[in-house]
């Protein structure tokens, strides 16, 4: 319950109050440059990643006791900018705790780079951001819809996707 | 990007083999357990390659989420994964309640612990049933359903509904279990590990089941890891974890039970570690019940929690505020937060983002059945066709929660 109530904001006070923690540490020790920002907040840390750099971070938070891939999704700002985030959920077996990384893109012809060869298991979850956000993954092995037809035209979560009627 | 190629084409062999067939299972097969595709390439009886085609019950459940208020989600959570609705009501209720920030009463927290493991044996049960028939062993079936019948009655006194229960509330539960609720659990527990050793005693030293499961379908630990299968599938390669013990919530923390780990990783040891679970199960519903507090079953939050029904009809404020919640619903505060459970399938998780208003910005489930069918061409590669059925059966997959 206490680490529920601690909030950290920004990079620099992550930084400060988390220097010890295996995922951060990781980074920095890889490259202080590729952490954009952090935060912690509700018990869960949140390491913002650049774009180009989601890769090696991802590799680099494995070789650092993150073992397990478990989730990834996307969030559409629209209309804010940077558009849209993608949420990598990391579990670690060894600490019992789970991270959030963070890929801020814009929502210009979104792509980012695919971590299936870092975690096969990815392979089904960027599929279904691909169909349902439109972010293609680069080096994805078989990036193609998951959920609507192979057809269909448009990506249903977007914001501007309309909820009823026709198109 | 790749509409219009076909997903699998038959490879042309080299050497004296025919040539390579491709074949359709599903979508409407009896042993898909849903609507689910398998494209099998085969050689002969031989799978060489596998793809599971899904998204036939896609209803964009995530992107209704959007348009309703918060608490109008409970529902649709139900329909999920229509086999364990107590599971992502939980789920999704520790999300917004940690958004919230609420504290949740003792009593409802025990009761929530309760009746999670309760739709653990009623998703087993069915699992069981419906394996058990793939395979061949058609009446454990009606055994099975004959236990489940006597759970969903006791959810129907509960919650009024068999399955959809949507009986679980953001801050709670919706009322008080009816007064003979704890009684027929008692009834049911008291009777259920022998109904567990009926059951084994039809499968587990039959030879033709364990013919058709011992060595079929391994998974290894390392190959779980990396394609994301969690739960009793996991537990059956030998990768020992399990949310409610290591990443605790609702108060399990306070529960005893062992968490069974097989590490041959085939279909045999994923049938044991579920027999054994449902034991284990069985063991934390009795501690629910020996140690019930009292108390509300709603956390103390008037802008959130429906009052209840006597103090509407007589207070002013809480007429207002049963109005409000109804009507407007309430104000999450901004933020995101990913809440993982340990379902009767795995790890399942609700991930909601909110903007500080009252609809959710965004509510995204991590279903387990989703990453373990990843794994299903690394189980069945190189086995006989026959084999899938047992393979598909034993990794307990809902359609429901792979298309929501």
């Amino acid at each position: 319950m206490e680490a529920l109530k601690t909030t950290l904001t920004g990079r620099a006070e992550v930084l400060e109050g988390l220097a010890e923690h295996p995922a951060v540490k990781a980074i920095l020790a890889w490259s202080p440059s590729a952490l954009a920002d952090a935060k912690l907040d509700r018990g869960e840390l949140t390491l913002t990643i650049a774009a180009e750099a989601i890769c090696p971070a991802a590799a680099t938070v494995q070789a650092a006791g993150y073992n397990f891939f478990e989730d990834l999704t996307a969030v559409d700002w629209f209309p804010s900018t940077p558009r849209f985030q993608l949420s990598y959920h990391l579990v670690s077996h060894i600490y019992k705790e789970r991270i959030r990384l963070r890929v801020l893109l814009d929502g210009d012809a979104p792509s980012v780079e695919s971590i299936t060869a870092i975690w096969p298991a990815a392979n089904f979850y960027e599929r279904e951001v691909f169909d349902l956000f439109g972010i293609s993954f680069s080096g994805h092995p078989n990036l193609r819809r998951i959920m609507m037809p192979d057809d269909w035209q448009g990506h249903p979560l977007r914001k501007d996707f309309p909820v009823e009627g026709y198109r | 990007m790749n509409a219009g190629t076909p997903i699998l084409e038959a490879a042309v062999p080299t050497g004296a083999h025919d040539q390579h067939m491709v074949l359709n299972m599903g979508p409407q097969h009896p042993s898909m357990h849903g609507v689910l595709r398998l494209v099998l390439e085969i050689d002969g009886e031989i799978v060489v390659r596998l793809y599971p085609e899904i998204g036939y019950l896609h209803t964009g459940i995530e992107k209704s989420c959007e348009t309703k208020l918060f608490q109008q989600v409970v529902p649709l959570t139900d329909r999920i994964d229509y086999l364990s609705p107590m599971a992502n009501n939980l789920c999704y209720c520790l999300a917004v309640e940690r958004l919230l920030g609420l504290e949740i009463p003792a009593k409802a927290q025990w009761m929530r612990v309760l009746l999670a493991e309760l739709t653990r044996l009623n998703s087993h049960l069915i699992w069981l049933g419906t394996h058990a028939m793939d395979i061949g062993a058609l009446t454990v079936f009606l055994y099975t359903f004959r236990e489940r019948e006597e759970i969903l009655r006791i959810f129907e006194g509960l919650a009024g509904q068999r399955m959809m229960t949507s009986y679980f509330r953001i801050g709670g539960l919706s009322v008080e279990p009816p007064l003979d609720f704890f009684d027929r659990v008692q009834g049911f527990i008291r009777s259920f590990p022998e109904k567990i050793d009926e059951y084994a005693n039809l499968l587990t030293g039959n030879p033709i089941f364990r013919n058709r499961l011992q060595g079929v379908g391994i998974l290894s630990a390392a190959d779980a890891i990396a394609l994301g299968v969690t739960g009793p599938n996991m537990r059956g390669s030998g990768v020992d974890f399990d949310l409610r013990r290591d990443m605790p919530y609702s108060g399990y923390e306070r529960f005893q039970f062992k968490v069974p780990i097989a590490t041959e990783g085939d279909c045999w040891a994923r049938y044991l570690i579920r027999l054994t679970e449902m034991r284990e199960s069985v063991g934390i519903i009795q501690q629910a019940l020996d140690g019930m507090p009292q108390g509300p079953i709603k956390a103390d939050a008037p802008k959130i929690v429906l009052p209840n029904r006597e103090k509407m009809k007589t207070q002013m404020e809480a007429l207002i505020h049963h109005f409000k919640i109804v009507t407007e619903g309430f104000n999450v505060p901004a933020g995101e937060v990913y809440q993982g459970i340990e379902s009767p399938r795995g790890q399942m998780g609700y991930y909601v983002v909110s903007d500080g208003s009252a609809k959710p910005w965004r509510v995204h489930m991590r279903n387990p059945s989703f990453a373990t069918l990843q794994a299903i061409e690394t189980m069945c590669k190189g086995r006989m066709l026959a084999d899938v059925v047992a393979v598909v059966g034993s990794i307990d997959i809902v359609l429901g929660e792979i298309d929501r």
